[in-house]
This record gives structure tokens, sequence and C-alpha cells, in this order.
């Protein structure tokens, strides 16, 4: 039960947006069409989540990216979920980087389709998780020179889902595995790309998708 | 007596004269007669100083046409006109273009050269060519005993042979008629000017017309399919599982999807977003991105480049690129970029198999036309074995 504060230009999105938060029962507090509008409805309400489209009025290039930043860095723990039209690196980067790194997300429109699985990542990135598109990670994974071939097909599937930001027990689902499989996948990946332990999901995700940027 | 005319009128005794009307008649008649001289003189040097040139020019203009057209007896390669159609139409504004070109001058020349010595010259060669056999055969005709036969003999002989000379003077003339009035390479040149002005205009109103329909389509079509995928989705959710319903709502919402990222490839292939919301560098890291062959991009622009340029280098990549995944069965790619000399270069090298061409029809042939259109150039070096080279050249 979200109270989320939704940011779209387009009418008809919007619209189909706020059908969509309502039928998985959370409540819309402000639908707005622009950044400036969209800082202020932000401020002045207490939103659990904000939904924004990156590309927003008045100038139509990053204008809703940045008003997100703006207010991260304002209410550093701010929930904000990040939708765009096509992958830009930097982007997710920026958002990882922002406030304290966690409650993030950055997706495909694409993904809205996928209606349970974008209703899954609004609880995520509102109780503090992180979702990253898997095609973020699919271009990192391509980027690589050398193809991760210390790791096992299986590893690198499970650090795929680790990059998306799933928790174990999301992946063990994907995968139709157990949990303890995943755990020990895990720790293997960490073991054979040298990885820093961490102790919070999201903290893994940044730690992963560290090690996927480097060229 | 009565005075008629002022002759009479001076006749009379000076008071008498002196106090008539007569001598202001003559004022005035004189005062209008230099008037009227004045007037007379005026027009007459405006008709002589005006109008006798222009009509001097005019008829330039127009023997150098009919010059051109008979210029085809003897000579196969016609001569086209080398004055440009003015920018407005109607006779004065004709007329005007016509006293600025160059040629308008060259033709008066030549039609005064014209005047006083070839036609004369043609005549001559004419009256000999023709003249001298006709003589001598009527002479033969007219004459008695072995002169007869010479004549006669002689006669159509020496118009056979006049065919010579006739045909060299007509060629020699021809010549200096080419040389006069043929187009000189700035005249040619101010076409081709206007051509490549049009070409460009062309491929301008292209360009505008594809980013409408891309926007069209963003704006519209792919907005509607995007909230379609949205309530198949949650139209899903109501379905009994397992029920007929359910089955016929996944099958529609998979063909939504289906449809959905049709769409998008076909926005991406009229005109990408990206390359409009963030430039050419970062719209070529997406195609790299997304290339199933490794890419390496090192691309550094100082900044936004003009739309055709951007737009022109996206497409030779983009094709490049595809090429790469298709045919080449390279392992990696490499695409440079660089500004220098306001000159836009991008280069898209493979370690494949080459023998790639630009053959009709082939996505390479395509991009010459619309580079060119842009006013650059598009290289293509594929040796058979490889490596392949495309490399674009643009104004920017």
């Amino acid at each position: 039960m979200l109270n989320v504060i939704l940011a779209e230009d387009s009418v008809l999105l919007r619209e189909g947006l706020i059908g969509l938060m309502q039928r998985f029962g959370h409540t819309v507090s402000a639908a707005v069409g622009s950044a400036p509008e969209l800082l202020a409805a932000a401020r002045h309400g207490r939103p659990s989540l904000v939904i924004t489209d990156v590309r927003m009025p008045p100038g139509f290039t990053d204008d809703g990216l940045r008003a997100a930043l703006t207010l991260r860095e304002e209410h550093p723990d701010l929930p904000v979920l990040v939708l765009s039209q096509y992958v830009v690196q930097t982007y997710a980067a920026d958002l990882l980087s922002s406030g304290t790194g966690r409650a993030v997300g950055y997706l495909l429109k694409d993904r809205i389709g996928d209606v349970t699985d974008f209703a899954d990542a609004i609880v995520e990135v509102a109780g503090g998780g992180t979702v990253v598109d898997p095609e973020v990670i699919r271009q990192l994974f391509a980027r690589r020179r050398d193809p991760l071939q210390r790791l096992t097909s299986r590893e690198r599937d499970v650090l795929a889902l680790m990059a998306q930001g799933r928790s174990n027990a999301a992946i063990a689902r994907a995968l139709v595995v157990s949990e303890a499989a995943v755990s020990k996948h895990v720790g293997s990946i960490f073991t054979k790309l040298d990885l820093p332990t961490v102790d919070t999901d999201h903290r893994r995700v940044l730690a992963v998708l560290a090690y996927l940027r480097e060229r | 007596m009565t005075v008629g005319n002022a002759w009479q009128a001076v006749m009379q005794r000076p008071l008498r004269f002196l106090r008539s009307s007569w001598p202001w008649r003559a004022l005035a008649y004189l005062l209008s007669g230099v008037l009227l001289g004045a007037v007379t003189i005026g027009i007459v040097l405006t008709i002589g100083l005006l109008v006798l040139p222009l009509t001097l020019v005019l008829g330039g203009v127009f023997v150098a046409r009919v010059e051109r057209w008979r210029l085809r007896l003897v000579d196969l390669d016609p001569l086209p006109d080398p004055h440009s159609p003015p920018a407005r139409s109607g006779r004065l504004s004709r007329l005007r273009a016509w006293l600025g070109e160059a040629a308008t001058w060259r033709e008066l020349g030549y039609m005064m050269i014209s005047m006083l010595a070839l036609w004369w010259i043609d005549l001559l060669v004419l009256g000999f060519s023709a003249g001298i056999p006709l003589i001598v055969f009527w002479e033969g005709l007219h004459a008695q005993g072995a002169n007869r036969w010479l004549g006669t003999a002689a006669g159509p002989i020496l118009l056979l042979v006049a065919a010579y000379p006739a045909t060299a003077w007509a060629g020699a003339r021809a010549a200096l008629t080419r040389a006069v009035l043929a187009p000189r390479d700035t005249e040619l040149g101010r076409q081709v000017v206007e051509l490549t002005r049009s070409r460009k205009r062309l491929a301008d109103a292209f360009e505008v017309e594809r980013r409408r329909i891309e926007r069209d389509l963003h704006d519209g079509a792919q907005q509607r399919l995007v909230a379609l995928n949205m309530t198949l989705g949650l139209a899903r959710l109501d379905a009994p599982p397992g029920s007929p319903v359910a089955a016929r709502l996944e099958e529609a919402h998979s063909q939504a999807k289906q449809v959905l990222a049709e769409l998008r490839e076909l926005i991406r292939g009229v005109h990408p977003q990206i390359l409009t919301d963030r430039g050419l560098a970062a719209a070529i890291d997406e195609i790299a991105a997304r290339s199933p062959v490794p890419v390496d991009v090192d691309i550094v622009l100082p900044g936004r480049l003009s739309p055709a340029a951007e737009t022109t280098a996206y497409f030779v990549v983009s094709e490049a690129l595809t090429n790469v995944a298709r045919h080449s069965g390279a392992a990696r790619a490499r695409v440079h970029g660089r500004t220098g000399a306001d000159q836009l270069i991008v280069e898209v090298r493979d370690d494949g198999r080459g023998g790639a061409q630009a053959t009709d029809g082939s996505g390479l042939s395509g991009l010459t036309d619309r580079v060119a259109a842009a006013g650059g150039k598009l290289i293509l070096s594929s040796p058979p074995g490889g490596p392949t080279l495309v490399r674009v050249e643009l104004p920017c």
C-alpha cells in the first residue's frame, strides 16, 4: 500500500500507470506531466515512491532524471524508480551513486507490459532495494573483453540476476533452484571475481555493477 | 494692309509693329520651337542610346539562338544555352538577367562579326563553290566544239571538288560559333550549383519528413502499444488461471509485445530518438551495445553537430555494423570518429572476411546517395580476406 507520485508526460501512459498502481492496491497522490511539477509535488507531499520518465518537459532530454537526482540530494533515502525509452549506462550509474545508493530503480518502459514484475519492482524499490533493467546488464556483459570465462554459465546467470538487484530468493525462483544453491553460486562468483564482501543486497548490486562496468 | 503673317507684320511701321501682338506671337512660336526641338532630340537620343543598343542586345540573343539551332546541321553535338533561367518570370526580369550575363555580350559580339564578315564570307564561299561550276557548265552549254565538252564535263566535276572547300569553311564557321556561343564553365557551374542546392533542399525536406514520421509514431502508435501491453498484462491477472481466456490473453500479450518491439525497430530505422536527444556519440554507443559482434567505440566530438551530419553518420555506422554482424564473420569491430577542419570523419573497421561490395540495391549503395546529398564522401575498402573499412567524411 504505497503512496506514489508519478511523473509522465504522455497522458495515455500516465493513466495506464495510475490504473496499474491502483490495481495493485497503491495510491497515486499526484500525477504530473513536467519536471518542475514533479519537484513541487514531491517536495510538498510525502511519497513512499517517486516514479518518473527520464524524458520530460520542458527540455525533453533528461529533465525527469535530473529532477529525480535533485530530489535524492534533498532526501537521500527517497525511493525513486526511473523509466527510460532506451538504455543509457550513465543514467543508471548516476542513479546508483545518488543519495544513499539504495532504493533506486532504472527500468526500460518495455518492462511495464510485464505487470507482475513491474509491481514487484515497485515494491522492491520502495522497500529500499535496487532494481536494474536486464538490458542494462546484458549490455555490460557484452562490452567486456573477457567473457567472464572463469564463471560457469549457471554462475553467469546468477551474476546477471544479482546485477538486476534481485534477492537470493528471487534468483532462486527465476532459475528454479533452491536458495541454498543460489547462495553457493553467489559465494563462488564473489571468490572467482575477487569482489569485496558485502553485507546487504543493495551493496551487492553496486559491487557487481562496479565490477561489470570496468573494461 | 491686313497682316496675315509675321513677315507682313515686320513690314509695318515700327511703332505699329512693336505695339502689336506679333512680336509676342513670334516669341511664343520660337520658344515652342526650341521646346519641341529639345523634346525631339531627347526622344531621338533616347531611342538611339537606349533602344537601339537594347535592340542590338536582344537581336544578339535571338540570332545566337538561331545560330545554335542551325549549327546542328554541321555539328551533331548540340550546343546548350549558356543563359541561366532568371529568378523571376516576366519579360522585364528576363531582359535584366540577360544584360547582366557575359554570354549576352559574347553573342552580341558574335552577331557583329557575323554581320560584318562571316555572312559575307559564307556568301563568297557559296558563290565560288556553286557559282563557278555553274558558270563553267553554262558557258560550256553555249560554247562550240571542244569547249562544249570541256565545259559540260568540267562543271559537275568542279561542283564535286567544290564540296571540299565549302565543307571546310562550314566546319571552320561551326567551330568558331561553338567557341563563342558555348557556355563557359562558370555558366555551367551555376547550373551545377543550382542542382546541388536543390538536391540538398530535397535531402533536407526528406529529413524533416522522416523526423515528423518518427515523432508521430513515437507519440502516437508507440504510446498506445505500451498502454495496450499494460492493459493486457492487467487483464491476464484477472483471468482465471488455466482457462481458455487466460490462454488467449497470453497469446495476445505476446503478440502485442512483438508489435511493440518491431515498432521500436522501425522507429530506430527512421530516426532514433537517442540520436535527437543525446547526439551522435551516444547513439553510436547504443548501436555498438546492441551489436552481437563486440564493438570498440572511440568517438571524440566537440558537442552536437549539424543534424544532417549526425543523421547521415549514424545511418552509415548502423548499416556498416549490420553488415559486420551479418556477413563479415568478424570477431571484433571498431568505430572511430573525430572532427577536424569542419569535417566529421567516422570509420568502421572489422577483422572479418572482407569482400563487401557496394552493389546496386545493397545497403551501402543506398547510403552513397544520402552521403552525397549531405555533401560528403563514402569510401569502402574491402579486399577479399579482409579487413574491411567503411569511411565517411561529412561537412559539419
